[in-house]
């Protein structure tokens, strides 16, 4: 953070300026167009118009559906990340390393596998399909199946923002909580949790952005089925397919304002908690 | 081992392993049965037809042009906001990462209606013989839309931790302004740029949502080999699908090893060189 404070030539001063000038353009291409595009197509046939797309009852079910797989798939993972990072950041065992490279796998399998991976566990033909079929279970083409898909794609989030902050911040005011006689619950919402609650705000939010707005997994494990299994970035895709651009690019202005706040929100953490958000030092995203 | 006074190492631990094999081991084991029980005449049939390798050809060198193109404007755009103070500076840093955060299908469909023949940067590249929408161009513009980020986030903290000091010694010494960029700046950012370039070619190669709708998915040209598997899929070819998946996921897995080495080597540069 050192601004360049020397006297500088003009030729320098016109370098500077390219460069800003360049890197500004792009990012006004291809960062900036993309967002102004969503409001300007969905607004292009007025507000009315606009509205009334958003309150069709495909859209309004589209809304509901990926309220419901969010506040079941964030929470679970969550608890997950929490677990996997008092595990990799309190203690050393045997294979931690290949635990931690499973934690991040996730993140480099194509959203379409993690989706296929759970069509051969749970589909028609899939490992568990006669099974279920005779038990009359539905997961695929189904809500388990959405949840289970969006769980999977969003699994590292929270544990890859508290394992790097935990193993920073050390044992030494839990172990001292121990010391004190507090019980092993006691230490961990009184000392633990305290200490890490921004960086887990901040891995819920980016995880909840991710599960609200994944298309390719659960677009693999929903069949399609309106109303039943069409999250909003499903919705997106019938109607932009069906030609109502309006209707489409609608609940996508719904999905970008989402972005948008996930970014303000993200922001103002790194700004005002940076020094307790291990990661925003550090070179993971 | 010291003797363990914080306690939870086995309920963690448990708890952990037990998600992990439920949700990535047992789906991922699926996957690899599914894919061996393909058979060698089929799997070959596979690969060796046209339209497979002309998807993986897609899929894969789109995504290293998409790469090496994030990588230069990765560079520069971290460069000037590290560097330079200017109106907007915050709010442009704070954009950086709306690739992460929009919907791959809000991104694909934004990015089809400014490159259709009669959007708004469309209209103007069409009469120039620049076809975007619905070709191969189609397809590296969207993944390196997606890409974007990785770059500038992994150079960022690289560029703020450079020692001003390093650079007045090479300028005090002689050196010209491009020298000391080309010969003291860019080595020490090498493994930050390797690793950026790794994650977003890692992003682009498995990139579905935003690709689908700017592509055109026209076979043999602009179809991305993700989309083969979900056509695979959907003619309840399980095998095929699976055998394409694994393909896919062995060089996802080889990157990923890639970038933990080069991030242990980057730390080290770092170290070393304070």
């Amino acid at each position: 953070m050192k601004p360049t404070t020397r006297p500088t030539a003009w030729p320098r001063k016109l370098a500077h300026a390219g460069l800003i000038s360049v890197a500004l353009l792009f990012l006004i291409v291809f960062l900036l167009l993309p967002l102004a595009t969503v409001f300007y197509e969905a607004l292009q046939q007025g507000l009315m118009a606009y509205v009334h797309a958003m309150a069709q009852p495909e859209a309004l079910d589209s809304m509901r559906l990926t309220l419901l797989v969010a506040a079941i798939a964030v929470p679970l993972n969550l608890v997950f990340g929490v677990a996997a990072a008092w595990a990799m950041a309190r203690f050393d065992f045997p294979g931690k390393s290949i635990l931690g490279a499973f934690i991040d796998l996730p993140f480099s399998v194509s959203p379409v596998i993690s989706g296929l991976l759970y069509v051969l566990l749970f589909g028609a033909h899939g490992w568990f399909g006669p099974w279920l079929d005779k038990h009359n279970i539905d997961i695929i083409f189904a809500v388990p199946g959405l949840v289970l898909a969006t769980v999977f794609v969003t699994l590292p989030f929270v544990a890859r923002e508290l394992i790097p902050l935990m193993q920073a911040q050390g044992t030494e005011e839990e172990e001292a909580a121990r010391v004190l006689g507090a019980n092993g619950w006691q230490m961990f919402f009184r000392v633990t949790l305290p200490n890490i609650r921004w960086a887990l705000l901040y891995g819920v939010l980016l995880c909840n952005a991710r599960a609200m707005g994944e298309f390719g997994a659960v677009s693999v494990v929903s069949g399609h089925i309106l109303g039943l299994t069409t999250t909003m970035p499903l919705e997106v895709e019938v109607l932009y397919n069906e030609y109502d651009y309006v209707g489409a690019f609608a609940v996508a202005s719904l999905l970008a304002m989402l972005a948008l706040l996930t970014l303000a929100l993200k922001a103002v953490l790194e700004w005002r908690y940076g020094d307790q958000i291990a990661s925003h030092n550090t070179a993971r995203h | 081992m010291k003797r363990r006074l914080l306690p939870g190492f086995g309920l963690s631990l448990g708890y952990t392993i037990i998600y992990l094999s439920l949700i990535v081991l047992l789906p991922l084991a699926a996957l690899l049965a599914k894919a061996s029980s393909i058979g060698w005449d089929a799997l070959t049939h596979l690969l060796g037809s046209g339209r497979t390798l002309a998807a993986l050809k897609l899929s894969f060198g789109g995504a290293l042009v998409a790469a090496l193109v994030n990588a230069a404007i990765g560079l520069l755009v971290a460069w000037v906001l590290v560097r330079y103070r200017f109106p907007g500076r915050r709010l442009l840093d704070a954009l950086i990462d709306l690739p992460f955060a929009l919907p791959t299908a809000v991104a694909g469909i934004a990015l089809t209606a400014i490159y259709a023949p009669n959007g708004w940067l469309g209209r103007w590249l069409e009469p120039l013989g620049i076809h975007v929408a619905y070709t191969p161009l189609g397809v590296l513009v969207a993944m390196i839309f997606v890409g974007f980020p990785f770059v500038v986030r992994t150079l960022q903290p690289v560029l703020e931790a450079l020692e001003n000091d390093v650079e007045e010694a090479a300028m005090s010494l002689g050196a010209t302004r491009a020298q000391t960029f080309f010969r003291v700046i860019l080595p020490m950012l090498v493994p930050a740029l390797l690793t950026g370039f790794a994650l977003a070619l890692a992003r682009a190669v498995g990139e579905y949502g935003s690709v689908i709708f700017i592509a055109g998915n026209i076979p043999k040209q602009s179809e991305i080999a993700p989309l083969l598997i979900v056509q695979k899929l959907e003619q309840f070819d399980y095998a095929g699908a699976a055998a394409l998946s694994v393909v896919m996921l062995t060089f996802s897995l080889l990157l990923l090893i890639a970038v933990s080495r080069l991030q242990r080597w980057s730390q080290r540069w770092t170290e070393s060189r304070r």
